[in-house]
C-alpha cells in the first residue's frame, strides 16, 4: 500500500521556498504542430518535471478547455493525459494559478523554468491528447542549471526544447 | 445410451452451480478505470463466456451487484439493464477514490440422499423444482456431501486519487490486496498484487491472467502465475487492453455447518495503459 500513499502531492513545493537561484533559469519550448486534419480541436497538453532519481512529479503547466462547463466540463478529459494523470493529475486541483491554461493554437510557447526548482538532474515530460486526435508522451533529460537539450514528438507534438535562458 | 444419459446429467448439475464452476468465465468489463473528477459515470457489460470479453453466452445477473465508494458507503447501480447475452448498468462517481464493485457470493450446495434417491442443495432459482437448502435435509439422509462456494466478481474504478479503503479485507474467501494501485497499470511497469485467503497471504495460489480481445487473435493468451509465500504475485503487461484476472482455490476449511469442502473464486478485470 506504500506506492499508493506516496504518488501525492506534487504542488506543494511552489509556496514557502526563498531565494530564486538566477542559475536554476531556463526556458522551455514546447511546439505544437500544425495538423491538416478535417476535424481539428487543440490538443490538452501537461508539462512536467521528474526528479531523475525518482521521486514527486511537479507540474509546470497544463493547457486545457477551461471555459467549458456544464455536464461535460473542460477537466473531464485531463485523464486523457495519461502519463500526467498518472504521474499527478489525479491529486491535482484545476485549475491552478500559474499552471493552468487555456489550450493553445499550433506554434512554440515558452514556459520559463522555476525560479525555484532545485540544482540536479529531471526528466522533462510533455504530454499532448487531442480530440478525435492521437496522444504524444514525449521526454527529455535535462539538468539543472540549465543547459540546452532538446527533444522532438513525430506526430501531436513537434520539438520540445529547453534554452539556458 | 445410458452411459450419454449420465453424462447429460452431469453436465446439467454442473450448469447449476454459479459461473464459476463451469468452464464460462464469469467477466465484467467498464469502458474505463480511471475518471477525471465526481462528474463522471462507468458503464459496465456483465457477461459469462468463453472468449474475453466476447458476450455471446449468457448475461449476468445484477441482482447481487453491489457497489462500494471510497468512503465506506454504499453506492446503486443505475440504468441496469440484462439483454440476451449480455448486462449493463452504470455507477456515478460522484466521490472521489477508488470504487469497488461487483459481487459476492457464498453459499452451500451439494447433495444427499433420502429414499434412495438423490437431491440437490444449493443452485439457482428456477428450473423445475426450487433449489433445497441445507436446513431442507432430512434427519434420515445419507450421503450428504456439501461444498462452501464463496465468490467475487470485483471491478475497481478510480475518480480523481487513488484510495486504498475498499481493499481492507473482511477476512472470508479469495480477497484482493494491491502492492501496485490496480488503476495505475501500464505497459512496462509489472505489478503487484497481493491475494489474501481467509485474510491472510495465499502462498502458492495460481493466478490466471487472460487479456481481452480473443476474438481477434488465435490463441487464448492466458498466462498462470503463482504467488509468493507473501500472497504476491508479480504480474507483466505486454500490451494496453483490459485484462481478466481469476484465482480459485479448493481446500477442506468450509466455515458453514455440515460442509466438508470449500470452493473460492476470485475474479477481477484490470486496464492497462500505455506509459
Amino acid at each position: 500500500m506504500r506506492e499508493i500513499a506516496m504518488r501525492t502531492t506534487p504542488f506543494l513545493l511552489i509556496g514557502g521556498m526563498i531565494a530564486a537561484p538566477a542559475s536554476a533559469a531556463g526556458t522551455i519550448n514546447v511546439t505544437i504542430p500544425q495538423l491538416k486534419v478535417a476535424e481539428y480541436h487543440r490538443p490538452y497538453v501537461a508539462v512536467w518535471l521528474e526528479p531523475a532519481g525518482g521521486g514527486a512529479a511537479r507540474t509546470l503547466a497544463v493547457w486545457y478547455d477551461v471555459k467549458k462547463g456544464g455536464n461535460e466540463p473542460g477537466t473531464k478529459w485531463l485523464s486523457d493525459l495519461r502519463a500526467w494523470w498518472r504521474k499527478g493529475g489525479k491529486s491535482a486541483k484545476m485549475p491552478a494559478d500559474g499552471i493552468s491554461g487555456a489550450t493553445r493554437a499550433p506554434g512554440t510557447h515558452a514556459i520559463p523554468l522555476p525560479a525555484d526548482l532545485k540544482p540536479g538532474n529531471y526528466v522533462l515530460a510533455v504530454e499532448a491528447a487531442r480530440e478525435t486526435g492521437g496522444r504524444e508522451h514525449v521526454t527529455l533529460p535535462i539538468s539543472v542549471p540549465a543547459k540546452p537539450a532538446k527533444a522532438a514528438g513525430k506526430t501531436e507534438l513537434g520539438a520540445v526544447t529547453l534554452s539556458a535562458r | 445410451m445410458k452411459r450419454f444419459s449420465t453424462r447429460l446429467l452431469a453436465a446439467a448439475a454442473i450448469l447449476a452451480l454459479p459461473a464459476a464452476a463451469s468452464a464460462h468465465r464469469q467477466w465484467m468489463v467498464p469502458n474505463a478505470t480511471v475518471f477525471s473528477g465526481t462528474n463522471s459515470w462507468v458503464t459496465v457489460d456483465a457477461a459469462a463466456s468463453n472468449d474475453l470479453f466476447f458476450a455471446d453466452h449468457q448475461p449476468m445477473r445484477l441482482d447481487g451487484v453491489k457497489v462500494w465508494a471510497p468512503d465506506g458507503s454504499e453506492g446503486a447501480i443505475a440504468n441496469g439493464s440484462t439483454g440476451r447475452y449480455r448486462s449493463t448498468f452504470d455507477v456515478k462517481l460522484d466521490k472521489p477514490g477508488t470504487w469497488k464493485i461487483g459481487t459476492f457470493t457464498s453459499a452451500v450446495m451439494g447433495s444427499f440422499k433420502a429414499n434412495g434417491e438423490e437431491r440437490r442443495i444449493g443452485g439457482r432459482p428456477g428450473g423445475g423444482t426450487p433449489p433445497l437448502s441445507v436446513a431442507d435435509i432430512p434427519a434420515d439422509a445419507t450421503d450428504v456431501k456439501l461444498t462452501e462456494v464463496i465468490g467475487r466478481n470485483e471491478l475497481y474504478i478510480t475518480a480523481d486519487a487513488p484510495s486504498s479503503t475498499v481493499f481492507t479485507p473482511t477476512g472470508k474467501g479469495i480477497e484482493f490486496q494491491p502492492v501496485t494501485h490496480p488503476d495505475e497499470l501500464v505497459v512496462g511497469e509489472p505489478a503487484s498484487f497481493r491475494f489474501l485467503v481467509d485474510g491472510k497471504p495465499a502462498g502458492g495460489l495460481k493466478v490466471t491472467v487472460v487479456p481481452g480481445g480473443k476474438r481477434y487473435r488465435n490463441d487464448d493468451g492466458a498466462r498462470d502465475f503463482t504467488t509468493g509465500a507473501d500472497g504476491v504475485a508479480k504480474i507483466d503487461w505486454p500490451t494496453p487492453g483490459m485484462y481478466w484476472i481469476n484465482a480459485s482455490l479448493t481446500d477442506d476449511k468450509p466455515s458453514a455447518p455440515r460442509a466438508t469442502q470449500r470452493r473460492m473464486n476470485y475474479v477481477t478485470t484490470v486496464e492497462v495503459l500505455l506509459p
